[in-house]
């Protein structure tokens, strides 16, 4: 299954989960200051384990920087 | 200042300078100008996720013992601004959010009708919006209106270090505000956090004029104290403004050292 992943193409297996995408980042789990949307959508950390991908979505994990 | 707090929505500071994070080179400089801010709110962002990436800006400020202020800097549209503040609240576990909404690349300036849009969708999902705005005392009163929790009038465009470029207008939006206003973006020294704190800002939110400074911990103490100053000259009262001289030493009893000033 195709999908991409803050913005490349990323070749996952068929119900890979949000929680799988963010151990493929290697974010370690309970870490501080990660949120993820799917498809424009928010997963809250507690939907991550059972929200599966779909064929072309498009995930976004976004971390805590410095910044305003 | 401990008898002098600062109140937004439910929350009481002692501090009257927000720190921006952005632009220290380093965590370790980050903390110490936090510390040498005497800082208790500080702003951080969010963006996509760098695996390269080691430790958390949130364990730095956590050490601290800083409050975050996530931003949604970066954002042009209300939809996208909407999305990362969502982003935030579950990244930071917090409903706080400094809205921003920009119209323009080079000028970073925000973009009205977009930011309206999003403060209301936002204080309709139950944040805590403080909204970078320009100096329009209109569109602060539009945001006051829609719910936000504070209006954060820029002093000049975000890091161009100009200051506040219109006090005119900046003293309405602050006489006709009923909530607080914290002045965003222009900062370029103390004086001029002084100068907003004296026009009767209730805080000041200043990042590159410290992140960028030679010294930035030098530069964090200083900001500190021009906002102290800037509140304690506030409540003290400037004089009026006036064109000419006014002596401050009594004219009368000045003694008379030649004869034709005894005759006359």
């Amino acid at each position: 299954m195709n999908v991409t992943v803050n913005g490349r193409p990323r070749e996952v297996s068929a119900g890979a989960t949000v929680a799988s995408v963010v151990e493929m980042l290697d974010v370690a789990p309970g870490a501080r200051g990660v949120a993820v949307a799917l498809d424009g959508e928010v997963v809250t950390r507690g939907r991550w384990a059972d929200t599966e991908l779909r064929e072309g979505c498009l995930v976004e994990v976004v971390a805590a920087i410095q910044g305003g | 200042m401990s008898e002098d707090p600062l109140r937004i929505a439910d929350r009481t500071f002692r501090s009257r300078l927000i720190l921006g994070t952005g632009g220290f080179a380093n965590h370790e400089l980050l903390a110490q100008a936090c510390r040498a801010a005497e800082a208790e709110l500080c702003t951080v962002a969010l963006r996509r996720l760098d695996p390269a990436v080691r430790g958390s800006i949130l364990d730095v400020l956590d050490e601290v013992g800083v409050q975050v202020l996530p931003n949604t800097a970066g954002c042009y549209t209300a939809r996208d601004a909407v999305t990362t503040a969502q982003l935030a609240r579950e990244a930071f576990e917090t409903d706080w959010i400094k809205l921003e909404v920009i119209g323009d690349d080079r000028t970073l300036l925000p973009d009205a009708v977009e930011l309206v849009a999003a403060a209301e969708q936002l204080v309709d999902e139950g944040f805590v919006v403080l909204p970078y705005t320009t100096d329009d005392p209109v569109l602060a009163r539009r945001l006051e209106d829609v719910g936000c929790a504070a209006v954060m009038p820029l002093g000049s465009p975000i890091g161009s270090g100009m200051g506040i470029c219109n006090p005119y207008n900046l003293s309405i939006i602050i006489e006709r505000a009923g909530v607080p206003v914290i002045l965003d973006a222009g900062v370029g020294t103390a004086s001029d956090a002084a100068l907003a704190m004296e026009h009767g800002c209730d805080a000041v939110l200043c990042a590159s004029a410290i992140s960028r400074a030679h010294d930035p911990v030098g530069m964090a103490r200083a900001v500190s104290l021009g906002v102290q100053a800037g509140r304690l000259a506030r409540g003290a009262g400037r004089i009026p403004r006036r064109r000419y001289a006014q002596a401050s030493t009594p004219e009368e009893g000045v003694p008379a050292f030649d004869v034709q000033g005894i005759s006359s």
